[in-house]
């Protein structure tokens, strides 16, 4: 017995210790990610001749270096946007379709489809974006610039597939699964019992859902909504493909017009020169700091409510 | 004579919408697949052009963007080495760190707000991970461009998807495995190393090749941080390497059509090496599922 206690207090305080330290190098590297582009962000940001939050242009490797975030964060913005409108209605039908209308035999094999969108890498959905969603939206952005055009968003002389559009919907694809995923994890969670007394009540099947499912569901919904913004607010290689990369702000999203701060960090890295660097990792700070804003209210939303633990992951 | 129940039909207009609700419905559902199908019909139809032994025995050295030919060796070699090494790194923190949550967390203050930043570290951004590497590893520390930078962006996105599975997993362990365990006068590390550890290590495994097949595709972070090149580099420490998602990236802003036809082949490779891993886990789970062992 003494032995045996006497190995316990041996062995388990290095363990105890380890895996605590693995905890604490986590919660580090956060505030090390912080910390150094901070650190890398200032001398950039010194030699900057304008200010960085409302500029414009993005000149960092001119001699007098002249950039602002104003543009680009307005491009992450209205694209994620865009995106979340057209991603949410359809994963929440998806989820639905999943939770409630699929055959149950085929319900898990059919979620499983959907989250085959998100094992599908960014650089493939640019290269399809560029190679044949580009060329094919050209027809469809003509249309609404023609039929609709009295709409601000849809208005414009030059209608182009390179476009916010293109982009936005490039995003919205890529949002999708962990929007529907996380949808269809809180609808299946719905009392059953409610469920039921619905369905006993003599309501239909759409009334059931209305009244039992998607009031439990709808924070749910919005957490794994917002946790889709900080994707597409953060999703690079297929939107720096897709976006004409200018520097300038327009509600025009069938235009010629477009980009947001990380496409411009891959398309702009290559040629960057040190003040370059420094003002590409200060837009990423800006970027950082926007999706741990989105994702900490996300998270919030779901820790709140215990029920939802499960759908969390 | 006719009997009068109590049960109404259902109105017209209430049949109606709910009609039209599961039309909607099942329309999502086709809007969702309509992608996929379109993006696998595609890199299928113009990567199998060029899937032929060159492109898995050659590098890029010596072939400009016009000539035909040329393939992607260096950049899988690269793409092997760095997932590699990034599992190195982040499977050994994240198996510790879901250890630390269920095990010795116990519900305090640390353990809420590691289990917190945990979720949080989900939502940052691939870029973001590349951009800190560059800053801190390369522009603080002066270290060069490498595989191993790469490897070390790549490890940051690994690390909460292996915490959270694993997690996930031991959490299923029951708890008289653990008290029997106990009861038998074994200490609490070697409960956890010999008995819950093995129990829960197929889903863990599954986890970790889903985490894996994530950064496998992933292009921003390996842009900041191994940089580009047409040779072969097997050294993941030394120079700059190549990544399989970025050899994709590089080949399809290149204007010509050879250019963009290894394009395709790369992007082929790419999501048959991460629909393979992402197969194989998924067996794992169906395979050692309980409903399974009865």
């Amino acid at each position: 017995m003494r032995r045996s206690a006497f190995r316990r207090s041996r062995g388990d305080g290095p363990f105890r210790f380890a895996s605590t330290g693995a905890g604490v190098v986590l919660l580090a590297i956060m505030a090390a990610i912080g910390l150094f582009l901070v650190v890398k962000a200032l001398p950039a940001l010194q030699a900057n001749t304008s200010h960085f939050l409302t500029e414009l242009t993005w000149q960092p490797n001119a001699t007098k270096p002249i950039f602002g975030i104003g543009a680009l964060a307005f491009g992450t913005v209205l694209s994620s946007l865009l995106a979340l409108l057209i991603a949410t209605p359809v994963a929440v039908g998806v989820a639905l379709f999943i939770s409630h209308y699929a055959p149950r035999r085929l319900a898990s094999a059919l979620g499983y489809v959907v989250d085959l969108l998100a094992a599908v890498p960014s650089v493939v959905y640019g290269l399809w974006g560029v190679a044949f969603l580009v060329p094919f939206m050209l027809g469809p952005s003509k249309f609404l610039n023609d039929y609709f055009g009295w709409i601000p968003l849809f208005s414009g002389e030059s209608i182009v597939g390179k476009s916010m559009l293109t982009a936005s919907l490039v995003l919205a694809i890529m949002i999708l699964p962990i929007i529907a995923a996380i949808s269809r994890e809180v609808f299946l969670q719905a009392p059953k019992m409610q469920e039921e007394a619905a369905l006993a009540l003599g309501a239909t099947r759409w009334e059931m859902i209305r009244t039992a499912v998607l009031p439990f569901g709808r924070p749910g919904v919005i957490s794994a909504a917002m946790l889709g913004l900080g994707r597409a607010m953060g999703e690079t290689i297929a939107v720096a493909l897709i976006f004409p990369a200018t520097f300038k702000i327009s509600f025009q999203i069938l235009g010629p017009y477009g980009n947001s701060i990380a496409a411009n960090i891959a398309n702009g890295f290559g040629e960057a020169t040190e003040v370059g660097r420094g003002a590409l990792i200060a837009s990423g700070l800006v970027l950082f700091l926007i999706t741990l804003l989105v994702n900490m209210a996300a998270r919030f939303i779901i820790a709140r409510r215990k029920e939802y633990a499960r759908a969390a992951a | 004579m006719t009997v009068q129940t109590g049960i109404q039909p259902i109105s017209a207009t209430r049949r109606a919408k709910d009609r039209l609700v599961q039309v909607l419905v099942y329309l999502a559902f086709a809007l969702a697949v309509i992608p996929l199908v379109s993006v696998l019909w595609l890199v299928v139809k113009n990567g199998i052009g060029r899937f032929d032994m060159e492109f898995f025995t050659h590098s890029m050295r010596n072939i400009g963007a016009r000539d035909a030919g040329g393939g992607a060796y260096h950049a899988i070699i690269g793409t092997l080495e760095q997932v590699l090494l990034a599992s190195l790194i982040a499977v050994p923190i994240g198996l510790l760190t879901a250890v630390y949550l269920v095990e010795y967390g116990e519900g305090g203050r640390l353990s809420r707000t590691i289990s917190f930043f945990v979720d949080v570290m989900t939502g940052v951004p691939s870029v973001v991970s590349g951009l800190f590497v560059l800053a801190f590893w390369i522009l603080v520390l002066g270290m060069p461009f490498s595989g191993f930078a790469g490897a070390l962006a790549l490890s940051i996105l690994m690390m909460p998807v292996v915490v959270r599975a694993t997690e996930e997993m031991l959490r299923l362990v029951p708890r008289e495995l653990r008290e029997a365990s106990y009861a038998l006068g074994v200490p609490k590390w070697r409960t956890i190393v010999k008995v819950v550890l093995p129990t829960a290590l197929p889903g863990i495994v599954t986890g970790v090749m889903l985490a894996v097949a994530r950064v496998a595709g992933e292009t921003a972070p390996l842009l900041l941080t191994v940089f580009v090149t047409d040779s072969i580099n097997n050294d993941p420490f030394n120079g700059p390497q190549m990544g399989l998602p970025l050899y994709v990236f590089n080949q399809t802003i290149l204007p010509t059509d050879v250019a963009v036809a290894r394009a395709w082949t790369g992007a082929l490779t790419l999501i048959l090496i991460v629909m393979l891993l992402n197969l194989v886990a998924r067996l794992i789970t169906w395979w050692r599922s309980p409903a399974r062992r009865r």
